[in-house]
């Protein structure tokens, strides 16, 4: 079986705006390596020129221009790890709300996850997203369908049909698997279909009751620890797998200095792995925590600082291949518990891009690096064509100021839950403007 | 740093933890707690200092000791005293401690005396309420009211804290007692070491600036106080520690072992004790034992903590 021959093309359903000519622009493009003032043209949802002067004495009747001079032009963002909570828990978020909330933070596909109710484990939910999204969402949504059937961990799903629906790749969701019978079953078949296996990987047995990152910190908090070795074991033990089977794997979120040189000898080898980081672990540490702030319990868990730093070195490497939000709507009432029995998760979509051009801001890594994380390289994983600002890839860009300084106040949250770690958070970079398929969505 | 002592200005409004205290708020608290010893060896055992106020005992989490310690130390002070058990399993998810505190709140207490079986709750719960609020106990947290009483304890037994060595044995990990009191006795300048199985020592304990021994004959040796944990006999089933007479073999406070502290050393328990599990009965009535001086420092700590922080109650 070829892949995605046979696979619907769900992407294109966006209705294209009016013709679209962005002027004066950085224009910043991952894939090519393109870093230089130009202008970008998008006709019929298409990227049809882009580059200097590019469309000179050829625009469309009826474009509309907008001037970008001193700002960014970059390939929309693409994030892989956005939950939502629709179908089954929409007081969280809704197809809707956190289109609006990805479109007001450059996001212009997300990849939502299978952790709904029902979970996406057959072809007609991921019909049904696809549909829902089309008539809701402002910006794309892709789903990943379970790896297993409601998530269970025994029963593999239609991993052929479900990649003809749309699915953009298989996932076990915020669980882990912990059948190594399975995950070598599922990474062999999928192998087949050439589908992307996206593992959460995090030992429940050793997470145990633990609440937070073990160490000093949890002790004197009195808080249960998870250990590192919660997820290099399960790591180790998928990696060990991949050899095995030749599947192609993604680690979903890694967060400790000891996994990355784990991923680093598994790339060594050439095996098809990759992995990503969430944007909390690469910006925040367990310090953060405080006084029990719910809204910094997430999974994994925020590390130390030494852990953070690594997460950086893995992204200026090349290590780390993509940066997600783990975009986790919960509603206020299940994060004002005690720490330790609240919800894991905090929202990110809007503040994905501006927390990490933080690390941009002090000279931690390049814009090229983080832009490719967050667009080329997603798109690259899914086989997605967008991505990227080339002729006839789909017109997804943004605009931003770079420089532009703001506080991210809770008034400004667009998602339906508040739980954000970036609360009264002080941000450097705004985005502009969103487009999707040449329609603007957010300005 | 606020402080205890001094200005009502410079008053701590809550008592959360050992944490965030000075050596110098704790004598203070100690020394105000060795003037109520007395009133309560007396017959008449009442004072007017908080006539008028109204003391809630809120326990997430069944207590007999602490709840009557705080129960009869709010009513020598002439407080009036309302007790609420809200039993552990219609707490399942919390989600009645905000409630609760809010319709406690418009009730208009002036004391909030709180234990809850989750770290860092009686921190969230004082956020929402306008009155001072004492920490009995939160999870594996802390519990400071034992932390001073154990440390007046000592003190009234060997006539100062710092200097002394001093081991805490048992279940470090699930113990807020055990961190309370490292907190408080280091402070205070004590030697501290801790006596556990490496399954009950909480990681990164030794960043505590504690010794860290899992022999006890070598924790014990020369100690002025051997300290002992109770342990939970739901442990064995989280494959902590194997049986209960492994246990008390070679982590069990006995004649044996306690030889190798020093020969005046005094042994406590913050009690309720498992006799036969982490100490001999022998030993614990013995005469080396002051468990029962703790209990009766218990009343005479929480007077002066209640004391100490209505006094910077509004008084309109």
């Amino acid at each position: 079986m070829k892949p995605g021959s046979d696979r619907k093309d769900a992407l294109n359903t966006y209705p294209p705006g009016p013709p679209l000519y962005i002027r004066g622009a950085r224009l910043i493009d991952p894939d090519s390596g393109r870093d230089e003032t130009g202008d970008c043209l998008i006709e019929n949802g298409i990227i049809s020129a882009v580059g200097k002067d590019c469309a000179v004495g050829r625009l469309p009747p009826g474009t509309q221009i907008i001037e970008a001079k001193g700002q960014v032009l970059a390939p929309g963002l693409i994030d892989m790890r956005v939950f939502i909570g629709e179908p089954g828990f929409e007081h969280r978020e809704t197809l809707r709300s956190a289109g609006r909330a990805a479109a007001a933070g450059g996001v212009t596909t997300i990849v939502m996850m299978p952790d709904t109710d029902p979970v996406i484990d057959e072809p007609a939910l991921v019909d049904f997203v696809l549909r829902r999204a089309r008539d809701t969402s402002p910006v794309r949504v892709v789903p990943m369908a379970a790896l297993t059937k409601g998530l269970k961990g025994q029963e593999m799903t239609e991993i052929g049909l479900l990649t003809w629906a749309g699915a953009a790749a298989f996932t076990s969701g915020r669980t882990s698997l912990t059948n190594a019978q399975v995950m070598r079953r599922t990474l062999a078949y999928a192998r087949d279909f050439d589908a992307l296996v996206v593992h959460h990987v995090e030992d429940p047995h050793l997470v145990g009751e633990g609440v937070m990152n073990e160490g000093e910190m949890a002790s004197r908090l009195g808080l249960q620890g998870i250990p590192l070795e919660a997820e290099t074991i399960p790591l180790e033990r998928d990696l060990r797998l991949v050899a095995l089977t030749g599947g192609r794997y993604h680690a979903a979120l890694l967060s400790t200095a000891a996994s990355f040189d784990v991923m680093r000898a598994a790339k060594r080898q050439g095996l098809p792995v990759s992995c990503g980081v969430a944007i909390a672990n690469l910006t925040l540490n367990e310090s953060d925590i405080g006084g029990y702030r719910t809204f910094f319990k997430l999974a994994p868990p925020l590390r130390t600082e030494t852990d953070r730093q690594a997460c950086v070195a893995a992204l200026a490497d090349g290590t780390i291949d993509v940066i997600v939000s783990n975009h986790d709507p919960q509603h206020v009432e299940t994060k004002r518990y005690p720490f330790a029995e609240a919800e894991n998760g905090a929202i990110g979509l809007e503040t994905l891009l501006a927390a990490s051009l933080r690390l941009y801001h002090a000279g931690d890594c390049s814009l090229v690096t983080l832009l490719r994380a967050l667009s080329t390289t997603p798109a690259d994983l899914l086989g997605l064509p967008q991505g990227r600002l080339a002729i006839g890839a789909p017109g997804d860009v943004i605009l931003i100021d770079i420089d532009e300084p703001y506080v991210y106040d809770e008034a400004m949250i667009v998602s339906r839950s508040k739980n954000s770690c970036f609360e009264r958070a002080r941000f450097q970079g705004k985005v502009k403007l969103t487009v999707v398929a040449g329609a603007v969505v957010h300005s | 740093m606020t402080s205890f002592s001094d200005s009502p200005a410079a008053a701590h409004r809550h008592l959360l933890g050992i944490e965030g205290l000075s050596a110098h708020d704790i004598t203070t608290l100690m020394d105000l707690a060795e003037g109520e010893i007395s009133l309560s060896r007396q017959v008449e055992k009442k004072k007017a200092t908080l006539k008028g106020r109204t003391l809630i005992n809120l326990f997430f989490e069944a207590s007999t000791r602490t709840q009557s310690s705080f129960e009869i130390a709010g009513k020598r002070l002439g407080a009036d005293v309302m007790n609420m058990s809200v039993a552990s399993s219609s707490v399942k998810k919390g989600e009645t401690l905000i409630d609760t505190a809010i319709t406690l709140n418009a009730m208009r207490p002036d004391l909030l005396v709180v234990r809850h079986h989750a770290a860092g709750a009686v921190h969230l719960l004082a956020q929402r309420v306008d009155c001072s609020v004492i920490n009995a106990g939160d999870g594996a947290h802390e519990h400071p009211t034992q932390a001073l009483l154990d440390a007046l304890t000592i003190r009234r037994a060997k006539g100062r804290v710092g200097g002394l060595r001093i081991a805490i044995c048992g279940d470090i990990l699930h113990s807020r007692v055990a961190r309370s009191n490292i907190l408080c006795l280091q402070a205070l300048g004590a030697e501290v070491r801790v006596v556990a199985p490496t399954t009950l020592l909480p990681s990164g304990i030794e960043r505590f600036g504690v010794q860290v021994f899992t022999n006890m004959r070598a924790g014990l040796e020369g100690c002025d106080i051997v300290m002992m944990l109770r342990l939970q006999r739901e442990r064995m089933a989280g494959s902590f520690v194997p049986s209960v007479p492994e246990y008390f073999r070679y982590f069990g406070l006995d004649e044996e072992k306690l030889a190798f502290a020093k020969p005046d050393a005094l042994v406590m328990h913050p009690g309720p004790m498992n006799r036969g599990v982490e100490i001999d009965s022998a030993i614990a009535d013995g005469p080396q034992s002051l468990i029962r001086d703790q209990v009766e420092m218990g009343v005479a700590v929480r007077m002066a903590v209640l004391q100490a922080l209505a006094r910077h109650l509004p008084n309109q």
